[in-house]
């Protein structure tokens, strides 16, 4: 189980973000994508994980959609529904046998809040709402687009013990985020420079 | 298949909890129907004329009142990435949305249009083929005015775009509906316009959710 991007180039519009970007992500690893606003982490994110076809290059061992998880800089949380009926609509739509709901919101922290609708929650609620996907439906991969995003000092620790379950039981993260993630967690660092990444060393945090 | 049934619920959850969204195109079609006859002479023979083609105008802009918001909150808060990374395909969903939609929206105009059809002094028959046309054709106006949602929903600014793009493509509907109608009226065969709109409606509900999952991808690059 192994993602390597090849020669990867990313466009967007007509500008080209990234060229000639090669790495490669294992079982138990983590990948930090940092850099810039604007550099194309977002959409080199969209593109690792199928949303977004590579200009050139490819990606090779793109986990297939049941092994994967998708976290986007938006929460795919309908406004007018409760976590509860967000997060039951996603197990349905990817088809996840039925699932503990309550207990995979109850573990974000979520307890009053997960009958409310999602537009009277906070940003930070919002994300951990987003964050019971990776609960509810264990999965190799994880795609997560600034994640820490809103989240408060225990919403970094809930995060940082999710993903030391997740890479103890052998999953791999590729993730964005302008903050440091959790100190107990290992990751290798990714830093895109613009274009001509290609000469960017990969480096090791 | 669970997948698009899931789509198709949460669509009238949506739906249940802002009663007055879906509501306006109702409202909006009862007004058309109402204000017509005052803006004409009530008691003119000239309004029986008229009727197919108010009842079918009213659906067809009551129709494209709800269709430019039907993918626009799915894209604003991150659910359609979520859609097109799923397993099940795009265009079943959007079939399984747009077949929602038609329900919500769509399916009581159909039920309102014998009621105003009487209104405005149609006949029994002539009120059996309006609310048959119906039928048939506002499936095709949902699913195209769908797909030019889809096509639209990336753009900005796509208030005026949509009606544009969208109203040459629903027009055999109207002519074929209100031109039953008026074979009806007028003691002619009206099945060939019917047949006409059968064939629209299997083209449109056939079709059009491919190239709608197309553009919906397309909006996401």
């Amino acid at each position: 189980m192994a993602l390597r991007a090849e020669n990867l180039a990313v466009i967007r519009g007509d500008r080209t973000l990234i060229e000639g970007l090669n790495f490669d992500v294992g079982a138990g690893e983590i990948l930090h994508l940092q850099g810039r606003n604007g550099v194309g982490k977002t959409s080199l994110l969209e593109t690792l994980c199928g949303l977004r076809v590579p200009a050139a290059g490819y990606v090779a061992g793109q986990p297939d959609a049941a092994a994967r998880h998708w976290l986007g800089h938006k929460n795919a949380l309908n406004p007018m529904l409760t976590p509860i009926e967000n997060l039951r609509f996603w197990c349905a739509l990817h088809e996840v046998a039925a699932v503990d709901v309550d207990a995979a919101l109850m573990r974000v922290g979520l307890k009053t809040q997960r009958h409310k609708p999602c537009g009277h929650l906070s940003t930070g609620q919002r994300r951990r709402a987003a964050l019971a996907r990776l609960v509810a439906a264990p999965r190799p991969w994880w795609f997560l687009d600034e994640p820490l995003a809103g989240l408060d000092i225990s919403g970094l620790e809930l995060f940082g013990s999710l993903l030391d379950v997740h890479l103890a039981n052998g999953g791999a993260a590729v993730v964005t985020s302008h903050q440091p993630l959790p100190a107990n967690i290992s990751a290798r660092a990714l830093t895109l420079r613009g274009r001509g990444t290609a000469a960017a060393p990969m480096e090791t945090a | 298949m669970n997948a698009a049934w899931a789509v198709f619920q949460r669509e009238l959850l949506i739906a249940a909890r802002r009663p007055a969204e879906w509501m306006q195109p109702l409202v909006f079609y009862g007004l058309i129907a109402l204000l017509f006859p005052l803006g004409l002479d009530p008691q003119n023979a000239s309004l029986r004329l008229f009727a197919p083609a108010i009842v079918w105008v009213g659906a067809l802009l009551a129709a494209l009142l709800a269709v430019e918001r039907m993918f626009r909150g799915d894209l604003d808060d991150g659910t359609l990435e979520q859609f097109l990374l799923a397993e099940v395909s795009a265009p079943l969903i959007v079939f399984a949305k747009l077949t929602a939609h038609w329900l919500l929206i769509a399916a009581p105009l159909v039920v309102a249009a014998p009621v105003i059809g009487y209104m405005l002094g149609l006949d029994a028959l002539s009120l059996r083929v309006l609310t048959l046309s119906l039928l048939l054709g506002t499936p095709t106006l949902m699913f195209t005015g769908g797909f030019a949602a889809a096509l639209t929903v990336g753009a900005p600014r796509a208030g005026i775009l949509l009606p544009i793009l969208v109203l040459p493509l629903m027009c055999p509907a109207v002519i074929f509906g209100a031109g039953a109608v008026r074979a009806a009226q007028n003691g002619l065969p009206y099945d060939a316009p019917l047949y006409f709109l059968a064939a629209l409606l299997v083209l449109a509900i056939t079709l059009l959710p491919w190239a709608a999952a197309g553009a919906l991808r397309n909006a996401l690059e």
